[in-house]
């Protein structure tokens, strides 16, 4: 069965946010499925949604590697199993 | 795919309104635990509760990573231990206090729930060796929670078991008089008492439930106040709708959780509590919710039908989420755990009278009440008499944990710590209940029609 995660990334827009992050997710063979981005008041908000199924990471290292990506760039990097989302927002 | 909107709010309601779930509690029955001996029943509590009490807390953990929700505590309920204590002595039962103890800390819990006894029509030899070890138990434990049903709709009320009750609350008192009283925050007075309760102090695992079950309590006042700060201008129809939809986000997360914890640790998933819990966080508040609603202080008048009207949407939306609701399931209002209601109190907006108006239309009852150390053991069954006798006869759960705080006045203030917060100790009615409750016996059950 496929496993989804969303990812977020939100914080100051600059280059080559999304190539980092994709970069780290090829690494970890993770794909991505959907991307999809706004600014609004220079704020930078990315929503990616991935399948995570033969991601070569455990989920929670998958998780850190992000969040440390993040910090490095000055985001907020935030990575979700799928179902929380459908859990809340579908019927 | 979701909409942006959709994934931001999961987001914002985590990250910036705490929502968390903020249990998940493992129901363990014990009934297959006693033993002839002691020590060997101490030992197979241990190990019922160690298969599958090892995994709990590092399950909690794993989902929290998953879905990127706090899950604030993992906590253990067991079969009420009246039910295993009427073979053995006094000094036996507390020794199955410490095994409980023991094993909360091994696994890494922070509350163990059980330590109850069921007298809403009686006392059987194991209710009374509870009840007698209880401020001892509370006493010498951190995480051993204790609990009393003395009423239920279908047998009536228990006055003797009452008096034991306010008895036992002042003598734990005493006995944890240099922190306050803080004892008494564990222990849990009920008419109705859910058998599938997760939430601590009262929590205890009932004889209808399998021999391990997972029950869920989920959080959100933070993302409920925010939602009424959002419509300021909405009428009370307009009003519920948006917090019923809200409290279906917040029940379908729990439930998520529930069923994936109870399948990770090869357990029956039993129900979510749908219960609104305030934390001592800002803005985490029941009564944040009342006043963002229109009234001035929490216990201003309104407060009952802005309470009512949230309980119900909370349950109506609930209740669409996930087919398996328990539990106490509406709105806390604990006062020392709430910062609004502290300040209710100390503007003078609050009463006890007050509050147990309230509980007649939300969930439990006068819980986490600071009151003078000095009021008389037959007040405090007074007290407990009244907020009793709401659940008795609308048939619903009603609980009473209240603090006498040794030494302490009207208007001071005590200090429990943690998610237990900090209050203002309340005024209480200086007139005497002595004679009334002395009578003892039971109060009758309730006729079931005529309902008016």
């Amino acid at each position: 069965m496929q496993e989804k995660a969303l990812i977020t990334v939100i914080g100051e827009d600059r280059v080559g946010i999304i190539a980092k992050v994709a970069t780290l997710l090829a690494e970890a063979n993770v794909n991505i499925l959907d991307i999809s981005q706004t600014i609004t008041g220079g704020l930078f908000t990315m929503i990616m949604m991935v399948d995570i199924t033969h991601c070569n990471l455990e989920f929670e290292a998958l998780k850190k590697s992000l969040s440390d990506l993040g910090e490095q760039l000055n985001l907020k990097i935030e990575i979700q199993h799928e179902n929380i989302f459908r859990a809340m927002h579908r019927i | 795919m979701f909409k942006f909107g959709e994934i931001l709010e999961t987001l914002k309601m985590i990250q910036e309104e705490n929502l968390d779930i903020r249990t998940i509690t493992l129901g363990v029955s014990l009934l297959d635990c006693v033993d002839s001996s002691i020590a060997k029943t101490c030992e197979n509590i241990k190990q019922k509760i160690r298969e599958k009490g090892q995994y709990l807390v590092e399950t909690a953990k794993k989902l929290e990573v998953k879905y990127g929700i706090p899950i604030v505590n993992a906590r253990v309920a067991v079969t009420p231990v009246s039910l295993l204590a009427g073979g053995f002595t006094e000094t036996e039962t507390i020794k199955i206090g410490y095994a409980l103890e023991e094993i909360a800390q091994e696994i890494g819990v922070n509350f163990i729930g059980g330590f109850s006894a069921l007298v809403h029509k009686g006392f059987t030899k194991g209710d009374i060796n509870v009840l007698n070890t209880i401020p001892r138990v509370l006493a010498e434990t951190e995480r051993v929670c204790a609990s009393i049903n003395v009423a239920t709709t279908r047998a009536g009320i228990n006055m003797d078991g009452i008096n034991f009750s306010a008895r036992i609350i002042k003598e734990t008192a005493e006995r944890t008089s240099e922190k306050d009283g803080l004892g008494c925050a564990k222990i849990v007075v009920f008419a109705n008492a859910p058998e599938d309760n997760p939430f601590m102090a009262g929590a205890f695992h009932g004889v209808g439930e399998a021999d391990y079950v997972v029950n869920v309590g989920v959080s959100g006042p933070g993302v409920v106040k925010r939602v009424v700060e959002k419509f300021p201008g909405a009428d009370l129809e307009e009003l519920a709708n948006e917090i019923k939809k809200t409290a279906f986000k917040i029940t379908r997360v729990g439930e998520l959780v529930g069923k994936e914890a109870a399948k990770m640790l090869g357990v029956k998933f039993g129900i979510v509590d749908l219960s609104l819990a305030p934390t001592p966080a800002m803005g985490d508040s029941v009564a944040e919710i009342i006043e963002a609603m229109g009234l001035e202080y929490c216990g201003a008048p309104g407060t009952t039908a802005a309470l009512m009207m949230l309980t119900d949407a909370v349950k109506k939306g609930g209740a669409m989420a996930s087919s398996m609701v328990g539990g106490l399931s509406g709105a806390f209002i604990p006062v020392s755990e709430d910062m609004g209601m502290v300040r209710a109190v100390e503007v003078g907006a609050l009463s006890i009278e007050k509050l147990e108006a309230m509980t007649a239309v939300c969930s439990v009852g006068l819980d986490m009440i600071a009151i003078p150390g000095e009021t008389p053991v037959s007040t405090i069954a007074g007290i407990i008499a009244d907020e009793i006798s709401i659940g008795v006869i609308n048939g619903k759960t009603t609980a009473v944990r209240i603090i006498p705080v040794p030494g302490k006045k009207a208007g001071e203030y005590v200090e429990f710590g943690g998610l237990l917060g900090r209050t203002v100790i309340m005024d209480v009615n200086r007139f005497s209940s002595e004679k009334f409750v002395m009578r003892g016996g039971r109060i009758p059950a309730p006729i079931q029609s005529l309902k008016n």
